[in-house]
């Protein structure tokens, strides 16, 4: 049996710069390509998120990958999207995913899903995010089931994730909202991939006015692109994030791209490390997993506790 | 308003295959203030349904009636007298209307023209938009007068979720409702409000509870 305590929370109790990263569970019914990843990534980080079938493409189910990250030594952080399942549905999938071994979610509302391919799909958003994170604490702390209805023995414990953007709008609200998810309960948090560095540092300012950094873990999140037209394509056609030109433009001048990218991400975490607040960084290699170990490393993080 | 538009013409003359004699009922009500089902509507639609059949060698025969309103039996009753020989009603009310000519007329074989689309109101000449999601427990008190329930494309009843940016919602090219609550509490002073977590919604008061009836005792008139 598992343990009850999540590492990734113990080893924010203990005060380490905490890193993870993020599997893209596939499109088919294998596993083993997560256990294979997991094998890879797991000394070079801390837990790995799965992500719930991101951008509303189905894929296989974040429960699922993270009992195939378990098996492969790693430690889950389940995504859970409140677009597809109700409360009954995602209550249900919470108590099989604890009792499968998963200690961490991260809760969150989800991509439309016309982003997807399954566009004629009905949406659900019984809850939204927020109301999702108090039913995990309450099922953790009160020991009910969202209706008020009492677990009686075998309440689910997790360590309870949120996300936050600080790159969407209204920029003067999403300091607010991160503090209504903390407030909510939700414990550690992810931010959306930074690349103004500036905002982000408006927004960590204005979240320590608050003292929201001293109530959750906040861990910066970062990603390297692979080549210019990946940035320009994010600049352009991805609401809620903002590439800097000038990371554009750094991109289009370089001789090796990918490794143009890595350096980027690199003197990115370098300097998140060093803003007051942030307690780890989770790092998106959408698509380039095998990535992460060199990152890791570059940005001297290593070795891992 | 109930706001509704015309189903495509193939469509409605597949819905009418094999039907000679055809009831075509407009309404007065809020289809005839969107432009979709009032009188006008109801003669040009009929007109078109005779040309189309004649052109296909399969003539059809119209009888025209605009109801005040097709949800109100009083007035769906004044079509009892029409039906002698026809073969199908079209209606060009809103689903409430369709279904209380299939209620009056159980013999009856009774078609939509229209689709039914939402609760809204016109913004400019040939512009409606969504305003009222029906949901049974109104939460524009908490909200600014801006509903999320409707007007959010995942309904967040909390703010808005990552893809708000400039104001547009990540589902081109509608506005995003968070943004707009957030104007207006921000002009009204009013932003500590945004704050509070606001609950799990009682859905069974929307539709979710089943088909809903409103009983009102005291205007009831005892039989």
């Amino acid at each position: 049996m598992a343990e009850e305590k999540s590492k990734l929370q113990s080893l924010f109790e203990q005060g380490e710069f905490a890193v993870t990263c993020e599997i893209g569970p596939p499109k088919n019914a294998q596993g083993d390509g997560i256990r294979k990843h997991t094998e890879h990534l797991k000394p070079f980080v801390d837990a790995v998120n799965l992500t719930d079938n991101q951008t509303a493409i189905v894929r296989l189910s974040s429960i699922g990958a993270g009992v195939h990250v378990l098996a492969a030594g790693g430690e889950p952080i389940i995504q859970m999207t409140t677009r597809d399942r109700n409360r009954i549905a995602l209550q249900s999938d919470l108590l099989g995913a604890y009792s499968l071994g998963v200690r961490n979610v991260l809760c969150l509302s989800g991509d439309h899903q016309t982003f997807g391919n399954h566009q004629e799909a009905k949406n659900v958003y019984d809850l939204d995010s927020i109301q999702l994170i108090k039913t995990v604490k309450d099922m953790r702390e009160a020991k009910v089931f969202q209706s008020g209805e009492v677990i009686k023995q075998g309440e689910p414990r997790f360590f309870i994730g949120a996300v936050a953007n600080p790159f969407a709008d209204p920029f003067e609200f999403r300091v607010l909202r991160l503090e209504k998810k903390i407030r909510a309960g939700a414990q550690f948090i992810q931010t959306q991939c930074i690349f103004d560095m500036e905002r982000f540092e408006a927004f960590m300012d204005l979240a320590r006015k608050r003292g929201l950094h001293q109530q959750a873990y906040i861990m910066a999140g970062v990603m390297p692109i692979k080549s210019a037209k990946a940035a320009k394509y994010m600049q352009k056609n991805v609401s809620g994030m903002l590439v800097p030109d000038g990371i554009v433009e750094k991109m289009s001048k370089a001789e090796d791209q990918p490794a143009e990218g890595v350096k980027l991400c690199i003197e990115q975490i370098k300097h998140l490390r060093t803003i007051p607040g942030v307690r780890g960084v989770h790092i998106m290699a959408v698509a380039w997993e095998e990535i992460v170990p060199e990152i890791v490393k570059g940005a001297g993080l290593l070795p891992r506790p | 308003m109930i706001v509704a538009e015309a189903k495509t013409l193939e469509e409605i003359l597949e819905s009418l295959q094999g039907m000679s004699k055809v009831l075509v009922v407009g309404c007065g009500g809020c289809v005839s203030v969107c432009l979709a089902g009032g009188e006008k509507e109801t003669g040009i639609l009929a007109s078109t349904l005779r040309m189309k059949r004649e052109l296909m060698g399969d003539p059809l025969e119209t009888v025209e009636e605009t109801l005040t309103r097709q949800c109100d039996p009083e007035y769906v009753q004044q079509l009892a007298k029409k039906l002698e020989g026809i073969d199908c009603i079209l209606s060009l009310a809103c689903g409430v209307g369709v279904q209380f000519l299939a209620e009056q007329f159980p013999q009856t074989w009774v078609v939509p023209a229209l689709n039914t689309l939402f609760a809204g109101a016109t913004m400019e000449h040939g512009l409606w938009e969504e305003r009222c999601g029906l949901c049974g427990e109104c939460v524009l008190a908490r909200t600014g007068g801006v509903c999320p329930v409707i007007r959010c494309a995942k309904s967040l009843l909390n703010g808005p979720c990552g893809g708000s940016q400039n104001g547009k919602c990540e589902v081109k090219p509608n506005e995003c409702a968070w943004q707009l609550i957030y104007n207006r509490m921000s002009e009204l002073g009013r932003v500590e409000l945004l704050l509070e977590v606001a609950g799990a919604k009682d859905w069974s008061k929307s539709r979710d509870g089943g088909p809903r009836k409103m009983v009102r005792e005291d205007v009831k008139i005892d039989g």
